[in-house]
């Protein structure tokens, strides 16, 4: 391997920009794919789409004969926007199952340290923790307040990022309205409906502990079994 | 997508940069492949240093010593070396997988 792609393998990791080296097994030669930079002149392009959403490295069949993706992506992130009850419970949770949590709050009431012991807290609006910590592909982004002028922004932002999961607290008629204003902003019906409203895995949660559980299934759902790749 | 193994992997392909630019003569191996119950999966690296000084896992310890050996030799010549580890094969009886999984590990030198 060249010394100078592996430093831009680890350039990428480290920026949180996923990046694929390929590695020819025939004649040892390798090059390195980065997401952000378009591949689709590529004869793997198809492979690559792929390999980004599971991020798992593998061999696959070219016209030459063997190679080998080694496929980087971020550790995946879990952005909650809502300091509330089910937050409380989800954080710890969701750290166990291992992903770095974040929550984002403006109502100071709610985004307390007393609340969130050792969590990482934004006591900010989304609008502008956002701007200093952009969302990505491999951040799951979950909106809890129930208050459209904290919820509505993230949400939008994370389905314009593509975010691998993007999920809204409320009934069926709050997210009506909430597709309303979305329509009105702009948003595609196709890419709303990437919104998952209810909340959470359908397993019957009633108190906010057991939302929590739902929600966090529902993440690594997206995470392990991304819709278009086959397990 | 993510997870333990892949994160442990990239601190592995930091680390090797790190031993690379200290000056080290350095070896990367990855798991290429997988068969039935292997240890670790597909993507999984080692970096070892000319004096056998290594990092990270292909396996779950069974193999290490072995793909170490070869490491040095592929740090010597230059030219890298596939190998393959499993109970199938006549080495198990030396280094072979407990678990009774096959794994193929790819060992590059870092130029």
């Amino acid at each position: 391997m060249d010394l100078s792609l592996l430093r831009q393998m680890n350039v990428e990791r480290a920026a949180r920009r996923a990046a694929i080296l390929v590695t020819d097994m025939t004649a040892g030669s390798q090059r390195l794919i980065k997401r952000n930079v378009a591949y689709s002149d590529d004869p793997l392009a198809e492979e690559f789409d792929k390999r980004f959403l599971s991020g798992k490295s593998g061999l696959v069949k070219t016209d030459a004969g063997e190679a080998f993706l080694t496929v980087s992506v971020p550790a995946p992130r879990l952005v909650l926007i809502g300091a509330v009850h089910i937050s409380q419970a989800l954080v710890p949770m969701a750290e166990i199952a291992g992903f770095n949590v974040s929550v984002i709050d403006p109502r100071t009431a709610f985004a307390t340290e007393d609340r969130f012991p050792g969590s990482s807290l934004l006591a900010d609006w989304p609008e502008d923790v956002l701007k200093v910590e952009p969302l990505d592909p491999y951040t799951a982004v979950a909106a809890v307040t129930h208050d459209p002028k904290i919820d509505d922004y993230p949400l939008m932002e994370a389905l314009k990022t593509g975010c691998f999961y993007v999920g809204a607290l409320g009934s069926k008629k709050t997210h009506g309205k909430r597709l309303e204003r979305f329509r009105e902003a702009g948003l595609s019906e196709n890419v709303m409906s990437r919104i998952e409203a209810p909340i959470g895995l359908d397993i019957g949660a009633a108190s906010p502990q057991e939302i929590a559980v739902a929600v966090l299934a529902s993440v690594i759902k997206a995470l392990r079994k991304p819709e278009g790749v086959s397990p | 997508m993510q997870d333990g193994n892949s994160r442990t992997a990239s601190d592995i392909l930091a680390t090797t940069q790190t031993w690379k630019e200290a000056g080290r003569s350095v070896a990367l191996a990855t798991v290429v492949e997988t068969w039935g119950s292997a240890p670790r999966p597909t993507g999984s690296h080692l970096v070892i240093d000319a004096d056998g000084n290594f990092e990270g896992s292909v396996s779950g310890g069974c193999v290490e010593g072995a793909v170490v050996a070869e490491a040095i030799d592929v740090i010597e010549t230059g030219k890298p070396a596939m190998l393959e580890f499993g109970v199938a094969d006549e080495t198990a009886w030396r280094v072979g997988l407990s678990c009774g999984g096959r794994i193929r590990v790819y060992v590059e030198p870092v130029n």
